[in-house]
């Protein structure tokens, strides 16, 4: 508060400020005020909210008779609930690293200075436009067992051709990561190009006058350059993997049964429809401190390296 | 009448004061230049007078009215950019006329105004272009049709050449000295350019560590320094100091400076220019300042030195820069540059005998760093 | 890599010619499923049972795509999703003009009349753009309600907006930080203040963020589905709750065809986006994720 300490000061000995002058230093303040509101109340306020909530029995309707950490002993104990984290774990663990390979593979290949570059990078990132419940809503019609790519294949002649993730109870959850690839691996690519592009190139040449060959120029020299943006990829991807919900909704439902359940819809299943306001603000919680797991290292390392640098 | 005085101005960031009590005035029609390296603080006080920093304490005046705490609107004043900073969505006719247009001058003077200033910088042409269309020269001439346009009581000049390449930062100094001389403004300039501050000011201020070290004309600042910093941040290349021990009484004192592998020398102070303040320092180290042109070759009959002190080096390295020739040689515990004419035929690891005028030396403290005599 | 002598030899060709291939079937994988939402849209229901996935139509027909807009079931009612696609605009065009504006606003002056602690203020809100959202949506529920907008097209607006706000704010500050501060200070000195300098000198030159901004809120707030979900009812949803009820609907027949058209429907207002602003959309997503 530089600017109104001076102020004070200046009314010390002149009397007052300028008028203007006054209004002119507080206007900022007064223009960010509704939305710093709106944050510490919609925002922090709210997690609070969610956080009292899950010490509650509420049921159908938030109540505040405390039970402690009841709901989180609840939730440890339900077996749906670690259905849903490992299923958390299996889903994002694969999507991450298929998306991130994948999208450096595709990266480094268009990077040869290809034709129609354009044309295919648009090919590759369209479905990040897309929602997630038209990708799951399409993915459940390429996966249908009946009609769709085992289908497909077994009328070219491969009879016993069979893909029946979908209404696999143990397969299913793969069919999220399949869908969450192709909707997000473009993304990934474009944040690689982007990468590749931003390297100086007389690394590049003077690795070449060193003699080494284009595989290992990149193994060696132009990935290690990459690792912010793995870095925020590996960020970005565990945010998405976390958070999604929509996806599940379209294209398994859950299902079979909660095979493929996450923890944000078992969040959304039993806040909403199942009346159980308290274990879902628990499992709310526990998806908060999962953000916050990863997202603190990935400010910290920001914050250092942008004081070092 | 001043037209801006500054008392005691005071400027803190957290726990670092980087004005320290600065006052200064300035007449009307004065074209006054801060100077020093970067983080001496006159970039802060340039902001200070212009408002766009509050100060920590004094006060400032401009035509004699306290403006401390008004806006920058309030002040009365225009500033012309390092970076130029025009408006790039508008062209240079509304760069020109923006401040009119905020302080409600009718259309029709605003436009006699910008054509007043335009005629002047030779932008007519310009006119109607977007500042991305301009070179960096002509981007300088709108920036100070800007400054001009409004007419204000003064005129502050970030280090407004620093963007430019070499040859037409010096056609632009030219150009500033000619408008200042034609138009009387009253201007502040900050630079970090030496040559600009001796070129351009009417009085130099040489900042450093938040003070004001000399406020003089360029010609006290560069022949009279206060300190070994003034001395040595004024002239390019700079002065040499040569480590020596005084000895003598007042009437007949005499510097000696060792030099390895040499016989001892000694100069003989000039009389004249004697100060009270040497008696202490007899026995003692003071450092001595000689510009490179103290220095002339022995034998330059016409340049009018022969009275200077003759003194003989071996030369350790030739740069000629056409004008003249530039010799480093070692005397004392440095190398010493001298400048001599251009006719000088030497080769390096040659002795060379030169005369070196101690009417224009200067003797520095060499604990404290000011000048002693 | 460019600029380099290469040895034209065969292996080197061959290199190439598997480089384009491996870029092509990478292609046909992020095209297939669009096809095939295409295709099948415009195929009749018997050619869909009988033919292979991948078979063009042999009679093709637009009356899946009318069914879909006007017709379909999504849960009780049937009459397609055609109302529901002007719902996601009635709430996406007023979410982002606001959230947009206010972004601008914010990232103008946390960036151009900096006070000591607009930058904490600045990481406080940006925290908005990480949080999952079950966190907020109970909480969320209960608001909705006390301000009696539970269930509106208003209501969801709100949500949108201030949600949006930590992204667009992003998206401005870290634009507005590469704008010149001395700007700024010239046009004080000229005598504008604060609204002015923003009308006058920020706004003019702001072109390209404001797209930036204004393609990552519609993208966003168009395919959003747990806020839909969550805050609406039977005439306020928006196009991709709608789309999911549709496909859930179990009375009758399946008809894929229409839930193709419907899918359709609810992906190209933000396809048409992205082919005609690529660059942007681009531009959003990385500035949107790797400054954070």
């Amino acid at each position: 508060m530089t600017r109104s300490t001076s102020l004070s000061h200046a009314g010390r000995a002149l009397g007052r400020p300028s008028s203007s002058g006054f209004l002119q230093s507080w206007l900022p303040r007064l223009v960010l005020a509704p939305s710093v509101a709106i944050s510490l109340f919609f925002v922090y306020g709210f997690m609070l909210w969610t956080f009292v909530l899950s010490l509650t029995n509420s049921r159908m309707l938030p109540s505040y008779d405390f039970v402690g950490f009841a709901q989180y002993g609840r939730l440890m104990a339900n077996e749906r609930w670690w259905v849903a984290s490992t299923n958390l774990v299996i889903f994002g663990g694969l999507f991450v690293v298929i998306c991130l390979v994948l999208g450096a593979f595709l990266a480094i290949l268009l990077d040869q200075r290809i034709r129609r570059e354009g044309a295919l990078r648009t090919i590759y990132l369209y479905p990040m436009a897309l929602s997630f419940i038209v990708t799951g809503v399409v993915w459940k019609w390429l996966l249908n067992p009946g009609l769709g790519l085992q289908a497909m294949v077994r009328g070219w002649g491969f009879e016993s051709f069979t893909f029946d993730w979908l209404v696999d109870p143990d397969m299913a959850v793969y069919t999220l990561v399949i869908a969450a690839v192709w909707q997000a691996s473009g993304f990934v690519m474009a944040l690689f190009l982007a990468g590749l592009r931003g390297i100086d190139d007389s690394i590049i040449k003077a690795a070449q006058l060193d003699g080494g060959s284009l595989p290992r120029i990149y193994w060696r020299v132009v990935i290690p350059c990459l690792r912010p943006v793995v870095f925020s990829a590996v960020m970005i991807l565990a945010h998405i993997a976390i958070k999604s919900f929509d996806l599940v909704v379209a294209l398994t439902g859950g299902g079979p049964g909660y095979a493929t359940d996450l923890p944000a819809t078992f969040m959304y299943t039993h806040a909403f429809t199942r009346a159980q306001v308290g274990l879902g603000s628990a499992s709310a919680m526990l998806m908060l401190g999962g953000v916050l797991a990863i997202l603190i290292p990935y400010l910290y390392s920001e914050l250092r390296s942008r004081k070092n640098g | 009448m001043s037209a801006l005085e500054i008392q005691k101005v005071r400027k803190d960031f957290g726990n670092e004061r980087v004005l320290k009590d600065v006052s200064l005035a300035i007449e009307s029609g004065e074209f006054l230049i801060l100077v020093g390296p970067s983080g001496c603080g006159k970039s802060t006080l340039m902001n200070a007078i212009a408002g766009l920093e509050p100060v920590t304490a004094g006060e400032i005046r401009i035509a004699d009215r306290d403006v401390t705490w008004l806006t920058p609107a309030e002040r009365d004043i225009a500033m012309v950019f390092q970076s130029y900073a025009l408006y790039p969505s508008m062209t240079v006719r509304q760069n020109i006329s923006f401040g009119l247009e905020m302080r409600k001058v009718p259309r029709a003077e605003r436009e006699a105004a910008v054509e007043r200033v335009a005629d002047l910088l030779q932008i007519t042409a310009l006119l109607d272009r977007k500042p991305a269309q301009l070179s960096g020269g002509q981007r300088q001439r709108v920036a100070m049709g800007r400054a001009l346009a409004r007419e204000p009581a003064v005129y502050l000049f970030d280090e407004p050449l620093s963007n430019l390449d070499a040859k037409l930062r010096v056609d632009m100094r030219t150009e500033i000295k000619k408008l200042h001389l034609r138009l009387g403004t009253t201007i502040v300039y900050v630079t970090h350019d030496q040559i600009e501050a001796m070129t351009l000011a009417d009085r130099i201020a040489v900042m450093r560590d938040g003070h004001i070290l000399q406020l003089g004309t360029p010609d006290e600042v560069y022949n009279d320094p206060v300190d070994i910093f003034v001395a040595g941040f004024m002239g390019s290349p700079s002065m040499n100091f040569i480590a020596t021990t005084l000895e003598g009484q007042a009437g007949d004192y005499r510097l000696r400076i060792v030099t390895e592998g040499e016989d001892a020398l000694v100069l003989p102070w000039p009389a004249s220019r004697e100060t009270p303040a040497l008696a202490e320092q007899v026995g003692r180290s003071v450092i001595l300042g000689l510009r490179p042109e103290h220095f002339s070759e022995e034998d330059s009959r016409l340049s009018g030195m022969d009275e200077g002190t003759p003194l003989s080096a071996r030369v350790s390295v030739v740069e000629p820069t056409g004008a003249d020739i530039l010799l480093n040689m070692p005397l004392g515990d440095a190398e010493v540059t001298a400048r001599v004419g251009p006719k000088c035929r030497v080769a390096p690891g040659e002795r060379l005998s030169l005369r070196v005028d101690m009417g224009r030396a200067v003797l520095f403290d060499s604990e404290t760093q000011k000048r002693l005599a | 890599m460019d600029n380099v002598i290469r040895r034209r030899t065969l292996g080197a060709r061959l290199a190439r010619l598997a480089l384009y291939a491996a870029l092509l079937l990478a292609a046909l994988f992020y095209l297939l499923p669009l096809a095939v939402m295409l295709i099948t849209s415009v195929k009749p229901l018997d050619e869909i049972s009988a033919g292979s996935l991948l078979a063009l139509p042999q009679s093709p027909t637009l009356v899946p795509w009318a069914k879909a807009w006007g017709e379909a079931c999504t849960g009780m009612r049937c009459e397609g999703v055609g109302g529901y696609f002007w719902n996601s605009f009635a709430i996406v065009i007023p979410a982002v003009a606001i959230s947009t504006v206010v972004g601008a606003l914010n990232g103008y002056a946390l960036t151009k009349w900096r006070f000591r602690g607009s930058e904490l203020l600045f990481g406080l809100m940006l925290f908005g753009c990480f949080i999952p959202f079950q966190v907020v949506l109970l909480p969320m529920a209960q608001t909705l309600g006390w301000l009696g907008l539970s269930s509106s097209r208003a209501g969801l607006v709100l949500v949108h907006v201030i949600f949006g706000i930590a992204f667009t704010t992003l998206f401005f500050r870290n634009f507005y930080v590469a704008v010149p501060t001395e700007l700024v200070s010239a046009a004080k000195l000229d005598g504008a203040g604060f609204f002015r300098i923003f009308w006058r000198i920020l706004l003019p030159v702001s072109a390209p963020i404001i797209v930036v901004s204004v393609i990552w809120q519609f993208t966003q707030i168009w395919n959003d589905f747990l806020f839909g979900v969550a805050f609406s009812a039977h005439d306020t949803q928006p196009v991709t709750v709608a789309l999911n009820n549709l496909v859930n609907t179990s009375t009758g027949v399946r008809e894929y065809n229409v839930d193709m058209a419907a899918a359709m429907i609810a992906a190209l207002p933000t396809l048409v986006v992205y082919v005609l602003a690529g660059k942007y959309f681009v531009r959003g997503l990385t500035a949107g994720s790797v400054k954070g």
